[in-house]
């Protein structure tokens, strides 16, 4: 087996067994992310610095002082700031900014010993579900229809951590998550991905999109490999005014395979008409599998989930109009017509900078909190945010868990729905309403559809109770058995 | 609801973005799309709903009035499109 092919909690262990040195495990990465440029997984490699990490990691395990993610290459989704490696946030608007600081996660992830392998493209300011936004040019997804050589798209907006992982470039990887964008790219990659309780992992250091509605999380192959990532990337931190402070647990420990006695939901507005029958399937599959794990199946309602996704393209943009005010010109990045007065420097610089579906968005988050429009639009929205929270609130009183699809449809080509934003936003009307509501949601590979494409489950649960949801997702990961693999995998 | 072309100008005024006039007859239609489309949410009842202030019911953490951070203006300009000593430099606002 190549170090490449191994599991994070794989790699881990043989590290601490000293079967494999952490200079050979990001050397093994480095060359799996160098072959898999054709996907354009990564703005940025750091292959001198992976390398300089992993020396150091190999120095700590041969004095003992090994943490828990020694010697573990990762890519990390370019919003996250990096301290004197330039950060895009895949936009031209940054160009050339290089933070002179390190966001709280991953610094965390650098403290247990985690080796950065580069910076992971991703939808511009993270406002997509396809990774086509990027400034950086598309990410392609190492999974092929069957019998079709079409490019497909890998989801979004974190396309790039999620096609990295997927291609065996990197052991596990971090994304953001605002309406889906970690969960929908997990499902559209064959992957495991993990959105945490808002407040759990800091936001402090990830460039804001949506503040309310933004979370950070991991991207890894296995639950087990989410569970060991999502534990350095948690815990409070007094520098984002919304991370609580709660006892981080050890997730790993969560994973004991006992689901007997709990009660899992199923909502009925999660069943859509328009959706492939194979995504029922799936759906059907894991009620199934959960049965047979002893657990009680219960019909739910979630009335107001069909309003979901227009209240979160109310506040979604209304904040994103407020924290993309700060690119004018002035502090980082692009600076267009200099010469000229400062409003003119102003419009020029964003209007050069930003591409045109950030300019859509700000433009309509401008419109809905501007005067006259403020409560028709931005207080209706967030009224109904209430209603969505209550939903979950009142199932929480007959389940301990929500069992759902992750996306309404497999991975699609390059350029399909690329007409009309609305459809585009439809991608997310599984996933949208954990972030309205701030609760924990993982998705994970269920089956495959008819054209050989993976197709992922999603899991809710209440708030700061990850550990639910990941002992539920190992569960079904173990019943699924899902062995299929991507069309490309690095180095093969 | 629904926006013309003036209102556009005028929100792309607001939000400071230069919109060329071939790009603001394409965001009319663009911007109308998904107005319609949010549209949807005044079919629901929401008298007596309070609007959603924060997503995680907590008491916020309070800390001592003190200076915690500061003190390294070069790290702050660090990345400046215009900078001199220790400030940011921007277009001649007053004639």
């Amino acid at each position: 087996m190549t170090p490449t092919d191994l599991t994070l909690a794989g790699a881990r262990d043989a590290l601490a067994k000293k079967q494999l040195s952490a200079r050979e495990l990001t050397e093994a990465h480095v060359a799996a992310v160098e072959a898999a440029r054709p996907l354009n997984a990564f703005i940025l490699e750091t292959p001198e610095q992976a390398l300089e990490m992993a020396a150091a990691s190999d120095a700590r395990i041969a004095k003992g002082e090994a943490g828990p993610l020694e010697g573990i290459p990762l890519a990390i989704k370019d919003l996250y700031c990096t301290r004197g490696v330039a950060t895009t946030a895949g936009s031209r608007i940054l160009e050339g900014f290089r933070p002179t600081y390190e966001s709280t996660v991953t610094s965390q992830l650098w403290r247990d010993g985690a080796v950065l392998l580069g910076k992971a493209n991703l939808d511009e300011f993270a406002m997509g579900s396809s990774n086509m936004t990027s400034a950086f040019g598309p990410v392609e997804n190492p999974w092929k229809r069957k019998g079709d050589n079409r490019k497909l798209v890998p989801g979004g907006s974190s396309g790039g951590s999620a096609a990295a992982v997927a291609a065996r470039c990197a052991l596990g990887a971090t994304g953001t998550d605002t309406g889906g964008s970690i969960r929908q790219p997990a499902s559209f990659t064959g992957i495991v991905g993990l959105k945490p309780t808002y407040g759990r992992c800091s936001r402090w250091g990830v460039v804001a999109f949506a503040s309310s509605l933004d979370h950070p999380g991991p991207f890894a192959r296995t639950v087990r490999d989410s569970a060991i990532l999502l534990r350095s990337m948690a815990g409070y931190d007094p520098k984002d005014s919304t991370s609580v402070d709660v006892p981080v647990p050890d997730y790993e420990a969560a994973l004991t395979g006992d689901l007997r006695g709990l009660r899992i939901g199923v909502p009925k507005e999660y069943r859509l008409d328009s959706v492939p029958e194979a995504i029922d399937r799936v759906w059907q599959q894991g009620i199934e599998w959960l049965k047979q794990a002893g657990c009680e199946i219960v019909e739910l309602s979630l009335p107001h989930t069909r309003y979901a996704l227009p209240a979160y393209y109310v506040i979604a943009p209304a904040e994103a109009s407020s924290n993309l005010a700060r690119y004018d010109g002035v502090r980082y990045g692009l600076r267009q017509a200099g010469d000229q007065a400062l409003t003119e420097m102003y419009e020029a610089t964003r209007g050069a900078g930003f591409g045109e579906e950030v300019k859509r968005r700000i433009m309509i988050g401008t419109y809905v909190l501007s005067a006259g429009y403020y409560d028709a639009y931005y207080n209706k929205a967030r009224k109904v945010r209430t209603l969505i929270a209550n939903d979950f609130r009142a199932a929480w009183e007959k389940v301990d868990a929500i069992l759902t699809p992750t996306a309404p449809s497999a991975a699609f080509a390059i350029g399909e729905k690329m007409d009309d934003p609305v459809a585009m936003y439809l991608m997310d009307v599984f996933t949208v309403t954990a972030n309205l509501a701030g609760l924990p949601a993982i998705s994970l590979p269920g089956g495959l559809s008819t054209d050989g494409l993976p197709l992922g489950l999603q899991l809710i649960g209440r708030a700061f109770d990850e550990e639910t949801v990941l002992r539920v997702a190992g569960v079904l990961e173990e019943a699924a058995g899902f062995q299929a693999e991507p069309d490309f995998v690095a180095g093969r | 609801m629904s926006v013309d072309i003036d209102t556009v100008r005028r929100i792309a005024k607001l939000a400071r973005i230069r919109v060329e006039d071939a790009q603001a007859e394409s965001l009319v239609g663009e911007l109308n799309n998904i107005l319609a489309w949010v549209e949807q949410l005044g079919e629901l009842d929401t008298e007596g709903v309070a609007p959603m202030t924060s997503v995680v019911e907590q008491k916020l953490h309070l800390r001592a009035d003190a200076v915690t951070d500061g003190g390294y203006p070069e790290d702050i300009v660090a990345n400046a499109p215009q900078s001199a000593h220790g400030f940011f430099v921007v277009p001649k606002v007053v004639e």
